[in-house]
């Protein structure tokens, strides 16, 4: 056991636990904070891997965005009275075996795929720098990304203006 | 030791919680928060499987970090509607949103 097994497992069991009690908590503001301890989970897991910058972005705009939006509009509605599973034993039933049944088998596909068993080592000079990030971001020859970079931009610019159109008081 | 289908495993745990969650819960906000955990699981499986199949390139990479960039817009107009229609409407629960049907 080294240390990056003992930080994989810590980081599984936190994304686990928080994941599986984001959708049984009872209380609405403690399902976001559940599931803000699953995304910090994962933003873990990207450090593990080696993308640090992956995991920058996903501290910053999940935690550090998303999550305060979710909260803002619990609290702007009336989420956190609102009683969030009142549904019939026989539908949380169903529910509960088709996620169970996709999951075996996901887990089946997973384990019978016979896929490169890499083992999680400390990350080396293959892994992306952060000069090849920046690169391969605006860059416009054949690993460039700069056309999905700027259709993401003018995305983000059209909802910002929905976003105002549809809240705005009228 | 620590292989990295493991990572895919626990993806996948992540995506079924989500998908209970979809299916049970009846407060829009709560399904739009199991829908970031299905979204937060797809993520997290890119970047293992980039890692693990072709740990050189960068494909799994940037499909990562445009999906993130994605998923934050989605869930901001989301939530625009939701306070658009708790302001009309006083109620956000699914089963009685069903003005626009009739």
């Amino acid at each position: 056991m080294d240390s990056y097994n003992i930080m994989f497992f810590v980081l599984a069991g936190i994304i686990v636990a928080s994941s599986v009690l984001t959708v049984v908590t009872r209380s609405i503001m403690r399902a976001a904070t559940f599931l803000f301890f699953a995304l910090l989970g994962t933003a873990g897991m990207y450090f593990l891997m080696g993308y640090t910058f992956l995991g920058a972005v996903q501290t910053m705009v999940y935690a550090g965005g998303i999550i305060v939006l979710y909260v803002f509009a619990i609290l702007l509605t009336r989420g956190v009275k609102d009683r969030i599973s009142e549904n019939t034993r026989k539908k949380i039933a169903l529910s509960a075996v088709l996620s169970l049944v996709g999951f075996g088998l996901v887990g089946y596909i997973i384990f019978t795929a016979k896929l490169r068993s890499e083992v999680l080592t400390a990350p080396d000079e293959r892994v992306m720098t952060m000069t090849r990030v920046g690169e391969n971001m605006l860059s416009t020859d054949m690993n460039g990304y700069l056309l999905p970079f700027e259709a993401v931009s003018i995305l983000l610019l059209a909802c910002i203006v929905a976003g105002v159109m549809i809240a705005r008081k009228r | 030791m620590i292989q990295i289908e493991y990572i895919l495993i626990v993806s996948a745990v992540m995506m079924f919680a989500g998908v209970f969650g979809f299916l049970t819960r009846r407060s829009t906000l709560a399904i739009l928060l199991s829908i970031e955990l299905m979204l937060n699981a797809t993520d997290l499986n890119f970047a293992a499987i980039n890692r693990l199949m072709y740990s050189g390139g960068h494909e799994g990479y940037f499909f990562t970090l445009f999906s993130i960039a994605i998923s934050a817009a989605e869930s901001a107009v989301a939530i625009a509607i939701m306070i658009n229609i708790y302001r009309q409407l006083k109620d956000t629960t699914a089963d009685k949103l069903s003005k626009l049907k009739w």
